[in-house]
């Protein structure tokens, strides 16, 4: 049996690679440390020389523009060193295995790696070949996990509700696919959110979903009931082909957030979507850009919280206040 | 070569033995157990002290990759592996490259692994031509060449018309037809156990009705056709109990679980280790512990390796991607035994799953010590520990989910033949 890589021997962290067994001190250390660099971004000279001379290396085997272009700005401003990689283009389609290529990459100096990738659990592979000291961030593995984009939202929940003790919240959508999802469910239940219920058809669903702390809920409307946040997921195209669901007409009634759907939570929620949203499809639009839509918002915190996580990883303190 | 086996503690479940007696072989066979033969002297004695002297070792499913599949492992470095774990007859799946559905390709194994003089292999032939599911294979002509049942391997075969006439014609001559029970459209792209696992790791799942579903129809066709079937790698515990409900209102199945679902669980894929990407998919611990007891009670007839040498290139990458299957061969004695212990299990039943009742389900003259048999013989310390080291292993195959785990029960000599063909 494999050690939990995340983590070294003093329990400090090496690689973000799952919310899953980070213990609530560590994803808290984690929004502090955005907080303090949210400052950041609203200034003039939005920059600060913690991971100047550092080589990030942005090691994408799945095409992204939003994700991939919210590190790049996060490192940069963090001073370091961005080299983008788009995998499906270069030395892969060779035939070139993946560890071949973070060897490749390593050799060139790399200090980080911030992987995405089809295959659940490939980050766990490379973090396993490298050298301690090199450090690697999740960006997105397969159906497993999204540990930056979890981490962005519980940011975006602590910003608009300032506690999670007494929190009802709502995902709602495609679980079984989404790597948002279970990385959303674990952080929300370290941070203590009593209430974490799951709003989908059965199809849609992983199986025993239960055994991950949640409320399974097939009705909307009763799931959405007195909720504080409503957590959105994108619908593929794809899931039409795949048996799961007849139509996106279909969805759309039943699992679409809708005025009328939104009503039944609290007056004061808020709703979020990692984005690209599929207007019609899971969200309408006055929805998505009516007033509680926080949706904008969560693409800034986005950023600091990427921030974060790479200055932990990279063993340098956050700013003081007035740097 | 004359050797005498003495003061060994001899386990021979199929004669009810377990007893220390001296075992004299001549001439390639058993020349008498427990007093010595007139004029018997010795080329070499073997001093089997504090050691169990057992039957050679019988494994039901051994892929030895050849033809084909050389660069994952050949016959010669998985015939030492074989023997070095004690067993010394096993029977190959036919998914090799070709597959073995043509007399020739048969006898060509068979050659090979005879002039290697280690352990003795018996071929499944394939089921169906090129294992497509379509067209039937010669399967009087395969049993010429040595094949001793027909099976599927690990591919599909969704004609459920065709199933049924393969088994029919088998029926036919009496052949016995080795299937494991999957459904191919509910596996799909599945690469582990639809459960909390494979929700929390976010791996594509194939649920237990992938097995019951497909051993469902098997149960029912053979019924219908009379064919003598045997039921490969059965992994759910509602499997288990259908093979139950089939035996007791009389349908003459038997089944087969391998070492890995006795011991391991879901749990063990732990942080995406691909050495637990097996087919089929490890399940829960319910159905690991109902496979323990069925082996047990003896609704599941014997234990297997199902040795699969993968080379590192196809397991050292994301889990999905991985190539299934566990390298086998050495670890089937001690987990034999481990099971033993752990279940209550006296030696003489355990062993009588790896020896005397795979050698049935063959159809073999294999697994006992009878005076007059092959002297195939194995000889462990059942009191020695050792680590599981992958390097270490004989196999090429040094893929294994219970690496650096220590295991009891060590194999000192192995004789295939009535000559020692392992000596630790």
């Amino acid at each position: 049996m494999q050690a939990n890589p995340q983590l070294d021997k003093e329990g400090k962290l090496q690689h973000l690679l799952s919310i899953e067994g980070l213990p609530a001190p560590v994803l808290t250390q984690i929004l502090d440390t955005a907080a303090s660099f949210v400052g950041v971004t609203e200034r003039e000279v939005k920059k600060v020389p913690l991971l100047r001379g550092k080589a990030i290396f942005n090691l994408f085997f799945e095409p992204s523009t939003r994700t991939r272009t919210t590190f790049e700005i996060a490192a940069k401003r963090l001073s370091a060193d961005v080299v983008n990689l788009n995998i499906s283009t270069s030395s892969q389609t060779k035939g070139e295995s993946l560890l071949d290529t973070i060897d490749n990459l390593s050799a060139m100096h790399a200090d980080m790696f911030i992987v995405r990738h089809a295959e659940s659990g490939a980050p766990y592979l490379i973090a396993r070949h490298l050298r301690p000291g090199i450090h690697v961030i999740n960006a997105g593995d397969g159906r497993h996990a999204h540990p930056t984009q979890a981490l962005l939202d519980m940011y975006t929940i602590r910003h608009y509700k300032k506690e999670f003790r007494d929190l009802r919240v709502a995902i709602v959508g495609d679980l079984l696919h989404s790597r948002v999802a279970r990385s959303q469910v674990h952080a929300l239940s370290i941070l203590g959110v009593p209430e974490i219920r799951v709003v989908a058809p059965k199809t849609l669903l992983p199986a025993q979903v239960e055994r991950l702390g949640v409320h399974v809920f097939h009705d909307m409307a009763e799931g959405l009931r007195d909720v504080d946040v409503v957590l959105m997921l994108r619908l593929q195209n794809e899931r039409m082909q795949g048996a799961l669901l007849p139509s996106a007409q279909e969805y759309f009634k039943y699992y679409g957030l809708t005025p009328d759907k939104l009503a039944r939570a609290r007056p004061d929620a808020i709703v979020m979507h990692p984005g690209p949203m599929n207007r019609g499809v899971e969200i309408d639009s006055a929805v998505a850009d009516g007033p509680q839509s926080v949706i904008l918002p969560q693409v800034t915190f986005g950023i600091a919280v990427r921030m974060a996580v790479m200055s932990i990883l990279a063993g340098s303190s956050p700013p003081a206040a007035n740097d | 070569m004359k050797i005498h086996i003495k003061n060994g503690r001899l386990v021979d479940p199929q004669n009810g033995v377990d007893a220390v007696r001296d075992v004299y072989v001549a001439a390639g066979k058993i020349a008498g157990v427990g007093s010595r033969p007139g004029g018997f002297t010795p080329n070499r004695v073997i001093d089997a002290t504090g050691l169990v002297v057992c039957p050679g070792l019988v494994d039901l499913a051994a892929r030895l990759r050849e033809p084909g599949f050389e660069y994952k492992a050949t016959l010669e470095s998985e015939m030492r592996a074989a023997v070095a774990g004690g067993v010394t007859s096993l029977a190959c799946p036919p998914d090799t490259d070709p597959p073995l559905d043509e007399p020739g390709l048969v006898e060509m194994l068979k050659y090979k692994a005879k002039i290697l003089n280690q352990a003795h292999v018996y071929p499944v032939g394939a089921l169906t031509q090129g294992l497509k599911g379509e067209r039937l294979t010669e399967m009087a002509e395969l049993r010429d060449a040595g094949c001793i049942a027909y099976s599927h391997a690990d591919e599909p075969l969704t004609d459920t018309l065709v199933l049924m006439r393969a088994l029919q014609y088998a029926a036919t001559f009496g052949f016995s037809v080795w299937l494991r029970p999957e459904d191919a459209f509910l596996v799909r792209r599945g690469v582990a156990h639809d459960g909390e696992v494979a929700a929390r790791l976010g791996l594509a799942g194939i649920p237990a009705v992938a097995e019951t579903v497909a051993l469902a129809r098997i149960l029912q066709l053979a019924r219908e056709t009379g064919a003598r079937v045997h039921l490969c790698r059965v992994s759910s515990a509602e499997g288990v109990d259908m093979v139950r409900g089939a035996k007791e209102r009389g349908l003459p199945v038997s089944c087969d679980v391998s070492i890995n679902h006795v011991y391991l669980s879901e749990m063990d894929i732990g942080f995406f280790d691909s050495n637990a990407h097996l087919i089929p998919p490890l399940r829960t611990a319910r159905d690991r512990d109902a496979l323990r007891e069925g082996l047990r009670n003896g609704t599941i007839d014997a234990l297997c390796s199902d040795h699969t040498p993968v080379d590192d290139d196809a397991k050292q990458i994301p889990f999905g991607e991985s190539e299934a299957g566990a390298t086998g061969l050495e670890l089937l004695l001690p987990l034999a035994l481990k099971w033993a212990e752990e279940c209550g299990v006296s030696l003489q039943q355990a062993l009588a799953k790896v020896t005397h009742a795979p050698a049935r389900i063959m159809g073999i003259d294999a697994g006992h010590l009878s005076p007059g048999a092959t002297a195939d013989v194995c000889v462990f310390d059942p009191e020695a520990w050792w680590r599981v080291e992958p390097g270490a292993l004989l196999s090429q195959g040094k893929n294994t989910p219970f690496a650096g785990l220590e295991m009891r029960g060590q194999v000192r000599f192995t004789l295939v033949g009535g000559h020692i063909v392992f000596e630790a």
